[in-house]
């Protein structure tokens, strides 16, 4: 689906960039990268974490200085570099991913907040600020309360509002750094719907983001960087979803299902009817020994619940739960880890890694009594325990006593299923294991996943990414408001027939 | 040779240059200024002082680890040394006997331990914030020992007492002894122990911990018992080395071990912090007190040249991290 919007008869680009080059301590950043945007269009930036496009984006705005050669026109003038006062002056706005909002304060203070500063009387005209909100909102095609504080408002809203402060003034180039990264599906929907209205009125937007399917649903052009260099300008019509991973990473991933019967195994985890008031329903499902059941469905579909349930760490009001045949049920995580149940969180930055803490000490945390000799820590037991499962599992590092955070995404979701796997675990349950992974990174992870179901570990892997649970589990479930709606055989059912039922 | 220098380097970490530094600054100012300085007679003394503020320190780090306070640890010890003391006047004041000792030892260990389980119990099960449970704990505390004590000191115990507070053994005075066992067990338990690894980590994150299957309650419960109980030990040495108690008693030390847990290098969040550099650090605030009342130096001043000295501090570390930040980045 291309995106008709834009003015793209218009060839004239509104901002090009030629020989840009940077290098932050010996490393280069961006080798000869052009780039550029044409008046009205829908461009997206693409490539992995570390390619290349915050610091494209950052000499744009002039917050960096490209080394000396480069050439960068705007609006028809030419210019060396930009500076963060040229470029706010000129029309060229940023909306950085963590949105940079104040919550305390009403949703008209921060769209006009930056007219309001340093001007003379040094007086807070709220009038003023009230109008200017209303008429930026307005130009979204959005109402909202605009002396509400902005925490009252969801996520969606919120991201609006950093639109709406962009759009204070003149904007032209509006540049949108992972804006869909903490949305659900319809509220998505309801941004791009904004984009496509920006767009319309003559707003070029450049969209950063890791979720392919939207790319190539809003943009007209993509680029795509790869390690600082560019490997070049795509019309996204005819574009699909495998060959951007592929130019992003210049790596080809022939995906293939990898399901396989597993019917003759014995079953590990069984649910009868399990129900926690409000959340989830009436849940019944078997998993097997070396199976991995997909679960998908919408954020809010009461997949991450079900996870706290079978986990110890929420207690379901009613059904029934059987682990190797044996009734189970959990008063806390501790009973369901003795168990043999792992649970990897979807949120890896606040609950499943201990982020300031060292790689050693990570990886240890949930296994402590098998490093434990005469009542005592042994150091020399930590580091062999470590050892052994960095090589296992194919962790880049440094030292073991670096900080978790040092480490990339996919390293650390490494390190994080590593710290499960040393529990000894007979059901491992993944949520969202690929949240602010690399594309490249990904592949790597579900090799794991694939080669732990063959040791004979029961997995649930749940994502809100069809294409995941499609492509590497042996059965998929659908699960919507709280309920499972449907199971599909990743043999059998096509993929588009899977996500048209779970985004219709 | 090196590998004992590599161990050594281990056991201190890297927290350990501002503390060595400042060690060797207050030793080369004060050796150079006056020369009775390197004598035995500072090292007495310092010896002597070294444990009230160092067994108070170990009681403020085990919190801070785990990203909280606990402001009652002056109060704590008084009311430890209350219960000792009203032992062994119920046994007979200065004719009490051993036995009446050790019972009240035990308890005023107990009664540390107690106020500790109390504010731990409130901290994990509420939420509350530990700097509003402790000073909670700290103003109950003051309260009940003026009360029992009617603002008065409590004196006349037993003769053998006098060692625990004045003596030595084989030239090393008790105190410090006392002191240097304490300080061990503490560099164990942070260290070695599960305990201690799980301390650290619930200053990071405490969700994440218990994300991990760590039963966190229990933790901070054991955090501030034994904060507790090592207020008690520090209220013992010091109605031995006063022989009397009073409450009040040490008051003015509560903030001193804060500032002392963060020239040794412990983060003021919490997460990371070790002990053998606090150490090291308290020896430093000792020397510079010590220091400055050999070169005639009014008291009050020592107090303000700590601050002084922890601000120096604070701005040496930020050049540090900043110069360090500039050699990565060329």
């Amino acid at each position: 689906m291309n995106n008709p919007a834009g003015a793209e008869g218009n060839d004239k680009p509104l901002l090009a960039l030629r020989h840009i080059n940077m290098t932050f301590g010996g490393v280069k950043a961006l080798k000869d990268v052009s780039f550029e945007v044409r008046p009205g269009e829908v461009h997206c930036l693409a490539g992995e974490n570390g390619s290349g496009k915050s610091t494209l984006i950052k000499i744009i705005t002039g917050v960096y200085r490209p080394e000396t050669g480069a050439e960068i026109t705007y609006d028809g003038q030419a210019y060396s570099h930009m500076s963060p006062v040229t470029a706010q002056a000129s029309g060229i706005k940023v909306i950085w991913q963590d949105l940079a909002l104040f919550p305390e304060m009403s949703v008209a203070e921060n769209i006009a907040f930056e007219t309001m500063v340093g001007g003379w009387p040094r007086l807070v005209n709220y009038g003023r600020m009230r109008n200017i909100a209303t008429d930026a909102l307005a130009r979204l095609g959005v109402s909202l309360d605009v002396d509400l504080p902005l925490k009252s408002y969801a996520i969606a809203q919120r991201q609006i509002v950093a639109i709406a402060r962009a759009l204070v003034g003149e904007a032209r180039v509006v540049f949108m750094d992972e804006p869909t990264a903490s949305l659900t599906q319809s509220e998505t929907d309801y941004l791009l719907d904004i984009v496509r209205n920006l767009s319309a009125s003559g707003v070029a937007v450049v969209f950063v983001s890791h979720r392919l399917a939207e790319v190539l649903e809003i943009s007209s052009r993509i680029t795509v960087l790869r390690d600082g260099a560019l490997v070049g300008v795509y019309p996204a019509d005819g574009m699909t979803q495998s060959r951007i991973t592929e130019l992003m990473t210049g790596k080809t991933f022939d995906q293939q299902v990898r399901a396989k019967p597993k019917q003759d195994r014995p079953v590990v985890l069984e649910l009868e009817g399990l129900t926690r008031r409000g959340q989830f329903e009436d849940v019944s499902l078997t998993v097997r020994s070396g199976e991995t059941l997909g679960i998908t469905g919408l954020l809010g579909a009461g997949r991450t619940e079900l996870a706290l349930s079978l986990f110890g760490m929420l207690h379901p009001t009613a059904g029934r739960m059987a682990l190797d045949g044996r009734p189970i049920s959990f008063s806390s995580n501790r009973e369901a880890i003795a168990a043999g149940i792992a649970y990897l969180s979807e949120d890896r930055l606040s609950l499943g890694l201990v982020q300031p803490q060292s790689i050693a000490d990570n990886l240890v945390i949930a296994s402590l009594r098998k490093i434990i000799a005469g009542g005592l820590i042994s150091e020399d037991r930590k580091r062999s325990l470590v050892k052994h499962w960095i090589a296992e599992l194919g962790v880049k590092i440094g030292l073991q006593d670096d900080a978790i955070s040092t480490l990339s995404g996919g390293n650390q979701q490494r390190v994080a299923i590593a710290k499960w796997l040393a529990t000894d675990p007979k059901l491992l349950i993944l949520d969202a294991p690929t949240v602010g992974v690399d594309v490249g990174a990904r592949a790597g992870i579900f090799d794991i996943v694939a080669r732990l179901a063959e040791t004979g570990l029961a997995i649930i892997l749940i994502s809100d990414e069809v294409p995941e649970v499609y492509f590497n589990a042996d059965r998929v479930l659908h699960m919507k408001k709280g309920r499972i709606v449907g199971e599909y055989d990743p043999r059998q059912a096509s993929l588009a027939e899977i996500e048209e039922a779970v985004y219709a | 040779m090196s590998k004992l220098f590599e161990r050594l380097k281990d056991l201190a970490g890297p927290e350990m240059a501002g503390p060595s530094m400042a060690f060797v600054a207050v030793m080369l100012i004060f050796g150079i200024a006056s020369p009775q300085f390197i004598s035995a007679a500072t090292f007495g003394s310092v010896a002597f002082q070294l444990p009230e503020l160092g067994l108070l320190t170990l009681a403020m780090l085990l919190p801070i680890l785990t990203g909280g306070l606990n402001l009652a640890i002056t109060f704590t010890a008084n009311i430890a040394g209350l219960t000792l003391a009203w032992v062994l006047q119920s046994y007979g004041g200065a004719d009490a006997g051993v036995g009446a000792l050790i019972l009240g030892v035990v308890l005023a260990l107990a009664v540390g331990a107690a106020s500790g389980v109390v504010m731990g119990l409130v901290i994990a099960f509420t939420r509350a914030h530990p700097i509003l449970v402790s000073l909670s704990m700290m103003i109950f505390l003051r309260g009940l020992g003026e009360f029992l004590t009617r603002g008065g000191d409590i004196s006349g115990f037993p003769d053998f007492i006098r060692p625990l507070g004045h003596g030595s053994l084989l030239g090393i005075p008790v105190p410090l002894i006392v002191f240097v066992l304490c300080v061990l067990a503490w560099h164990v338990l942070l260290t070695r122990t599960k305990l201690g690894f799980n301390t650290t980590m619930i200053g990071s994150n405490i969700e994440a911990v218990r994300y991990s299957g760590i039963n966190t309650r229990k933790v901070i419960v054991w955090v501030y018992a034994l904060s507790g109980l090592m207020c008690s030990v520090a209220g013992i040495i010091m109605l031995a080395r006063f022989n009397s108690v009073r409450v009040g008693h040490g008051e003015s030390y509560l903030l001193i071990t804060v500032l002392a847990c963060f020239l040794g290098g412990v983060n003021p969040f919490g997460g990371f912090g070790r002990v053998i550099p606090v150490f090291v650090a308290l020896i430093v605030l000792q020397l510079l007190s010590s220091g400055l009342n050999l070169l005639g130096a009014n008291q009050h001043l020592a107090t303000a040249v700590w601050g002084i000295l922890l601000v120096g501090i604070m701005i040496l570390r930020w050049m540090a991290g900043h110069f360090k930040i500039l050699k990565n980045r060329r």
